[in-house]
């Protein structure tokens, strides 16, 4: 089931829109890349979508059992090891479930993101790019098709950041998920999305879209020529606020 | 499908672009390469456990103190500003502790007491946590009442003392009733600050999963809680403590038992000031020995696991 956003806007009390008329549908399946400057509402459309917050107009259609969310901090509840959390998610998605079988779910989950063995380990003892993992495994334990991501590698040094990267790509061929990924990093954005939609700023709006194809994914080259153009459309944006 | 048409004129790529952009689209490597490099990082960027032996300095030092006050003590009084009866000395309090332990009265008194602040405390527990929790995650409830709450908690439990005494006459009764309205508000305040120090997010995490009410509260809001919630068990044990010992020095007789407030009491009426120290001393060291043992521990475990203990003075 795609995901459909029809001229959806959203203001907070009586200030300017933050979304305006924001148009986008998001094949099943299909990983998607928002980009936008800092502020430009890419978060809000996200809690839209996540049904954290409701739209002041415009209609949308997502899955209607609702969409896994991961933050850009971990938010990894602390009095609970890696496991802990995991299960806690499995427990509160489907409450039928056995202890023995969220058991088995949470391991196989925990060795999906290469961290079969840290599974008894609290969030403090864990590395950021470690959390960052835990916290994946927690939303595909959702088990939702629709994945929303708001800049979840963005607080992560680059060396994890990549290895994060190649992660998540893996497991979304494996999963078959739908990914909304957040990001305010071109290359984030070219390295992983199908599509890259660009988001302006105040109001936020879709203004531009590109496909990334294979080429792009196997030819360092085209794939810099396009991070370029889309850098530069990015900065033609945020230099419009300049007056 | 909403069509944008701004989308197509950017679809076709110029293929003339300047060089200088040219980023590698992933990352190279094969696979286990990879799974070695996270390994590596893994390990370097997490925590190793660092254990410790006992700490001599966390003994030692607490005993050295205690050591310089009982000498300071024995020196002022070797000074005798004052008569003895009326200051006596370290020695003197020790014998009549050794005496009143012979007599039994010390053993009595202490498990007495102890036993009504322990009891009282609990019930206090089971009665303040649910009212806190409802009080913290509904709001209405919370501003018609948290005045209120807070304004007991401020209001010294010895004040109850007399009414308790018209209602429930010399019995345990009054006593407990005291403890539970100095104790109850305390732990009904702990847990409410407790909530509202829950950083927002996990609220949002909590939704996002799928919590309902009832879950969003026993299984995210109260163990998200829970250190203020501790604070707030420990102070509500610190009333019970006090609102007990006030309410055993009024009331006296009946079919109270005597306690350590009565053994005070005691000593007051028989002007002798051997017995009001000794029994201060007890207060005291219980007080002292139910934080070194129960709070002191259970906190120390509850920061140590959420990673909360590094470069505290503890």
């Amino acid at each position: 089931m795609p995901v459909v956003l029809e001229n959806l806007g959203k203001r907070f009390g009586d200030g300017a829109p933050v979304l305006d008329d924001v148009n986008a549908t998001i094949a099943q399946g299909e990983f998607v890349a928002l980009l936008g400057a800092s502020g430009c509402g890419k978060s809000t459309l996200l809690n839209i979508m996540a049904g954290l917050e409701k739209p002041t107009s415009g209609a949308l259609e997502v899955p209607s059992d609702g969409a896994a969310f991961m933050f850009q901090d971990a938010s990894l509840f602390p009095w609970l090891t890696a496991r802990g959390n995991i299960e806690l998610a499995l427990q509160l998605a489907d409450k039928t479930s056995t202890k023995a079988g969220r058991r088995e779910r949470a391991s196989e989950l925990l060795e999906l993101v290469h961290l079969g063995g840290a599974g008894d380990k609290r969030p403090h003892e864990l590395s950021g790019g470690m959390r960052q993992r835990v916290a994946l495994a927690r939303s595909l334990a959702q088990d939702r098709q629709l994945l929303l991501m708001d800049e979840p590698f963005a607080a992560l040094d680059a060396i994890t950041r990549d290895l994060l990267h190649d992660e998540l790509e893996r497991i979304w061929k494996e999963t078959g998920r739908t990914i909304v990924f957040v990001t305010h990093n071109v290359r984030e954005a070219v390295r992983l999305g199908q599509r890259v939609l660009l988001l302006s700023s105040r109001p936020g709006r879709v203004v531009a879209e590109w496909e990334v194809t294979e080429e792009h994914r196997t030819d360092a080259g085209r794939a810099g020529e396009l991070t370029g153009v889309i850098t530069r459309r990015l900065r033609e944006e945020i230099r419009r606020h300049a007056k | 499908m909403p069509s944008n048409p701004i989308t197509t004129e950017e679809r076709t790529l110029p293929v003339t672009e300047s060089k200088e952009h040219i980023t590698s689209p992933s990352l190279k490597g094969n696979a286990s390469e990879l799974r070695d490099l996270e390994a590596g990082l893994d390990n370097l960027q997490s925590d190793t456990g660092r254990k410790a032996g006992i700490e001599w300095k966390r003994v030692l030092l607490p005993v050295a103190a205690l050591v310089v006050l009982i000498l300071a003590w024995q020196f002022y009084v070797s000074l005798e500003f004052k008569r003895r009866d009326l200051v006596p000395g370290p020695l003197d309090v020790l014998t009549q502790f050794v005496t009143m332990w012979g007599e039994g009265k010390v053993q009595e008194a202490v498990w007495t007491s102890l036993q009504r602040g322990v009891i009282g405390f609990l019930i206090s527990v089971v009665i303040a946590t649910p009212v806190g929790l409802i009080l913290a995650q509904v709001a209405p409830l919370r501003r018609a009442f948290g005045p209120l709450i807070s304004g007991l908690q401020v209001l010294p439990s010895v004040a109850w003392v007399p009414a308790a005494i018209i209602w429930f006459g010399l019995t345990d009764a009054t006593v407990y009733f005291v403890v539970f309205m100095g104790a109850i508000p305390s732990i009904i305040n702990g847990l409410i600050s407790g909530v509202d120090q829950i950083p927002p997010q996990y609220r949002s995490v909590g939704t996002v999963l799928g919590a309902n009410r009832l879950q969003m509260a026993l299984q995210i809001v109260l163990p998200a809680a829970l250190p203020g919630y501790i604070g707030g068990l420990k102070q509500g044990w610190a009333f019970s403590w006090r609102s007990l010992m006030a309410a055993e020095i009024i009331a006296v007789g009946g079919t109270i038992g005597f306690g350590l407030g009565s053994l005070l009491d005691q000593g007051r009426l028989l002007s002798d000031m051997t017995i009001v120290m000794s029994a201060i001393l007890l207060i005291l060291f219980v007080g002292i020995l139910i934080e070194l043992l129960v709070f002191g521990p259970i906190e120390k475990r509850l920061l140590q696991r959420r990673g909360l203990l590094a470069g505290s003075s503890r």
